[in-house]
């Protein structure tokens, strides 16, 4: 017998109520449930980091998360940063730099460093490699990657870190 | 025939991409995106056995599963759909058949079996796991040496052996060669087992409609007018009821450049149910399903006079083709370019070589970014290196001496291919200069005076790209991979559109080509929409793979563009009363020459399409064109790598350090899109150098299905790659461009290599070369 559950998300600053499936990953759920299908899947095994999305605010990977562990909480996509006449300065950064290729990797890499600019200082290109390790991108050589972040770095102003 | 746009506004220029707003936004398309109303989804269920008999299928729990659809088996779909033969005119080749599921014998760990379709892909998935399979197991030989021993189990029968090709390629005294020669050396090397690893998995959705009895399928593949062309057979339909488009497709790199069975199955299981059918695979699917790449065993020699001319190569290439062969490539592609392109770029007057595939219960090899090249060109590189240490030479000049010099273009190898003039010693230069090669050697005896471990070294190599119908990739094969269509139109408000029968997957080519359109055609890349990824676009394409897109479709879209702007220009000199030749078109507006009278393409395309009466009748046409391009030859891309590395005495761990490429890959389009494709590629070559390897145990079992086990470089791996662009004569080809997004992949494992080896004084035969790879080395004794 397969278990539901109400839940109630914001999702790109939209609330909703849905029932889902105990056992529904918040990647299927934002994906399938709520057709937002910026986040993507390139291995549900938490290790590619093509499906990162903050909840509350902290990047995770939504591919190991639940949907009902998104409950009550606040969930931002891709699809929340920019749009396509007006991207974001990082997304613009991403552009200018060339850090995509085939796209599939991005919107991981992006919502792993809009957490990574709110709250590491990113201070060496060392550090700023070490952080970026954890997403995985066959394109590009992650070069131009490291370097969109590195000119986001120096654009920001300084480090603001949230309160716990 | 050279590029007549004398002005080019865009080509050259670093445009930022097209693609990237949408992808940026999280609106790109891919296929797993679409979820058409009523689609059933469909699980697989695989082998797990290497090579077994199916004795039983026991079906009943999976159907009896909630949400379940139906559930198929080969027997259920041997009435729908045809299996595929990739067919070959090649001599001593056995083809053998792709089936959309595995009937009565399973040949590798991962084969589907068993395709269950529900309402969801979880209720798939949930009613897969029910299914009973009894296997018998059948004898395995894993390994190519005891796959090719006499009484070996045989994977084929039909066959009548493992071997399911052999080819032998020589030329010139070979046995003379090596009589006269004062110095040989060999070695055996191997390249081992990689797997493209594109981050979007491999999925297809297929939707019948009933109305026009039509299925469209959306496939992340490479390949949709190839696709489309073998569905249509085997599903016995004409080409104009089978439509295949390829959205957004993330990432390939010779993964998606095949046709498989999940494709088959899909399609024709949407057929007979009248409903949307999609797969999505998932990363196990793919590690283990995904045709695999490289794995040759290449034994070579090479023999040399004193002062180090190459006289001969001597080679025999084994290579672990899999379980068969895979369409349209035929199990010869990897191994058989391995010898093909093991002369590489130096002048050898002898050469003779023999190549074997043999067939093991794997995942067949199929194509991979460098085709042939990577491990080629790693054996070669090696025997290079190894010969300049004999002889006392530096690496450098060895190479200096042999690479083919710009007098002696074209020069046809050992092997049959001809390179036309490309920079083959400029690169070697440029990669010394952009490295300080001299002041690297000096740091390198400072580094070993204080007893760190510190190497350098080189690779050059030659590929072919862009190859015309002459020379087509796949010989005698069924399809013709020389020509490419594009078909450009204005319509009735100006604006154009350019479609092309390639299917880019990261390549940036809808940018590229409306550089290369806009120039031609001389209005802006903003007025321009490109189509690509459709089979429905133009009569015939085979797709996008082997460097072919921006030299072939690229080609193709400047002769229809230029047809399109004579017709604009006949039309805008009788609408202006003036003579063609006083007409220029930019920006999209026609204008007479030294005057302030023009038109835009827009009032252009009204006369012409809605205002009758303004043109005569009689010379009236549509502002369209379709043209076909071949190269008809292929065109030589080379460069020349240095890599830098430095080996931790302690942990084994090697960091490279600085790492330079210079490369001659003619005109450039995009030097963004061309830097990225570098930098890709080098992060592959680097992966396949010390870190990637697909293991299969020697039961068969494969060990490596998860990106846990299977290791990709991250951006703490990758260093920055000085990149140099050789600026010499563009090649003789339509646009003046090579084909240069594989040669990344092809230089990097050798370099690397050869500055290990050069760190440790270590014979490093195969790659990947890992930690504890080096470790066993070093504690066995064995230098170079
Ligand atoms: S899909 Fe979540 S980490 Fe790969
Ligand atoms: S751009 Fe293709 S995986 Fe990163």
């Amino acid at each position: 017998m397969i278990e539901t559950h109400a839940i109630t998300v914001t999702v790109n600053g939209v609330a909703g109520r849905h029932t889902v499936e105990d056992r529904l990953l918040l990647s299927d759920f934002l994906r399938g449930t709520l057709g937002l299908t910026g986040t993507h899947v390139g291995c549900e095994q938490g290790v590619c980091g093509a499906c990162t999305v903050l909840l509350d605010g902290v990047s995770v990977r939504s591919c190991l998360t639940l949907a009902v562990q998104a409950d009550g909480a606040l969930v931002d996509t891709v699809e929340g940063l920019g749009e396509m006449d007006a991207l974001s300065p990082l997304q613009e950064l991403f552009r200018t730099y060339h850090a995509l290729q085939c796209g599939f990797c991005t919107p991981g890499f992006l919502m792993t460093c809009v957490d990574l600019l709110r709250t590491r200082p990113l201070a060496s290109e060392t550090e700023l490699r070490e952080a970026m390790s954890g997403n995985l991108c066959r394109c590009t050589g992650c070069t131009n990657i490291v370097r969109a972040l590195a000119a986001a770095v120096a654009a920001r102003g300084p480090l603001k870190v949230p309160a716990p | 025939m050279t590029f007549a746009e004398a002005r080019p506004r865009f080509v050259g220029a670093p445009i930022r991409r097209l693609e990237d707003p949408r992808l940026l936004t999280g609106h790109g398309s891919f296929t797993d995106d679409h979820a058409p109303p009523r689609c059933a989804h469909v699980a697989f269920r695989r082998a797990d056995h290497p090579h077994a008999r199916i004795v039983a299928v026991d079906t009943e729990g999976a159907a009896r599963a909630p949400g379940v659809i139906g559930v198929f088996t080969a027997a259920d779909l041997a009435p729908l759909v045809r299996p595929l033969r990739a067919t070959s005119r090649m001599k001593e080749y056995h083809a053998t058949e792709i089936l959309a599921l595995a009937s009565d014998i399973v040949r590798y760990v991962g084969q589907p079996v068993v395709a269950v379709l529900a309402d969801s892909r979880y209720m798939a998935e949930d009613a897969a796991e029910l299914l009973d399979i009894a296997y018998e197991p059948l004898p395995v030989a894993t390994s190519p040496a005891e796959a090719v021993a006499p009484g070996a189990a045989l994977l084929h029968p039909e066959a009548g052996t493992n071997v399911l090709l052999t080819r032998a390629f020589t030329r010139g005294d070979i046995d003379a060669a090596f009589a006269a020669a004062s110095v040989t050396v060999s070695g055996t090397f191997r390249l081992g087992r990689k797997t493209p690893a594109a981050l979007e998995n491999r999925a297809c959705l297929a939707e019948w409609d009933h109305a026009r009895r039509a299925l469209t399928i959306h496939a992340a593949t490479g390949i949709p007018g190839v696709l489309r062309d073998a569905l249509a057979e085997c599903l016995d339909l004409p080409g104009t009821r089978v439509r295949v488009i390829a959205g957004d497709v993330g990432g390939s790199f010779g993964g998606k450049g095949s046709v498989y069975p999940e494709e088959l199955a899909v399609a024709a299981l949407a057929r007979k149910l009248g409903r949307p059918v999609k797969w999505t695979g998932d990363r196990m699917e793919d590690l283990t399903a995904t045709s695999q790449a490289f794995d040759e065993i290449v034994t070579a020699e090479l023999a040399l006079a004193a002062d180090g001319t190459m006289l001969g190569l001597r080679a025999d290439v084994l290579g672990d083709i899999g379980a068969g062969s895979i369409y349209p490539w035929t199990a010869a592609l990897e191994p058989v370019q391995v010898v093909s392109f093991l002369p590489g770029p130096y002048r050898i007057a002898a050469y003779a070589a023999r190549v074997r595939g043999v067939a093991t219960p794997k995942s067949p090899t199929g194509p991979y970014r460098g085709v042939g090249r990577p491990a080629a060109t790693f054996a070669m590189e090696r025997l290079v290196d190894l010969a300049a240490a004999r002889l006392g030479l530096d690496p450098a000049e060895l190479r200096r001496r042999n690479l083919v010099t710009a007098e002696e273009f074209p020069y046809r190898t050992g092997s049959g291919l001809i390179w036309d003039r490309a920079g083959f010693q400029e690169s070697l230069a440029a990669a010394c200069d952009a490295g300080n090669y001299a002041a690297l050697r000096e740091e390198q005896a400072i580094a070993r005076g204080a007893g760190r471990w510190f190497g350098i070294g080189l690779a050059t190599y030659a590929e072919l790209t862009g190859i015309g119908s002459r020379i087509a990739v796949a010989p005698g094969m069924p399809i013709n991979t020389g020509t490419e269509t594009s078909s450009i139109r204005i319509d009735a408000t100006g604006a154009v559109t350019a479609a092309f029968g390639i299917a880019a997957h990261g390549q940036g080519l809808e940018t590229a080509l409306a550089q290369v359109v806009a120039d031609a055609l001389g209005c802006r890349i903003e007025d321009i929409a490109i189509l690509q990824g459709d089979s429905a676009l133009v009569p015939s394409s085979t797709g996008t793979y082997a460097s072919r897109s921006a030299v072939i479709a690229g080609g193709a879209g400047a002769l229809a563009a230029r047809e399109v702007r004579r017709k604009l220009l006949r039309a805008a000199a009788l609408l202006l009363e003036v003579a063609e030749a006083d007409l220029d078109a930019t920006d999209g507006i026609v204008r007479v020459v030294g005057t302030d009278r023009s038109l835009t393409f827009r009032e252009i395309a009204r006369a012409v399409y809605s205002e009758m009466g303004r043109i005569p009748r009689d010379r009236r046409e549509d502002l369209a064109a379709s043209e076909t391009y071949d190269p008809y030859l292929g065109t030589a891309a080379c460069a020349t790598h240095l890599a830098v590395v430095e080996v931790d005495p302690e942990t084994y761990h090697i960091t490279i350090r600085a790492y330079y490429v210079a490369e001659d890959c003619g005109r450039i389009i995009n030097p963004l899109i061309v830097d990225g494709q570098v930098q890709g590629g080098v992060a592959q070559g680097i992966g396949a150098a010390l870190l990637e390897d697909v293991v299969y145990d020697g039961a068969g079992q494969i060990l490596t299905a998860s990106f846990v086990d299977y290791l990709l470089p991250t951006a703490a791996e990758i260093p920055p790659i000085g990149i140099t662009h050789l600026e010499l004569p563009p090649p003789d080809n339509l646009l003046g461009v090579r084909g240069m997004g594989e040669g990344g992949t092809i230089g990097a494992p050798a370099a690397i290599a050869n500055a290990v080896a050069d760190a440790l004084g270590l014979a490093i035969t195969d790659l990947p070369i890992t930690p504890d790879r080096l470790f066993r080395l070093l504690a066995s004794g064995e230098t170079a």
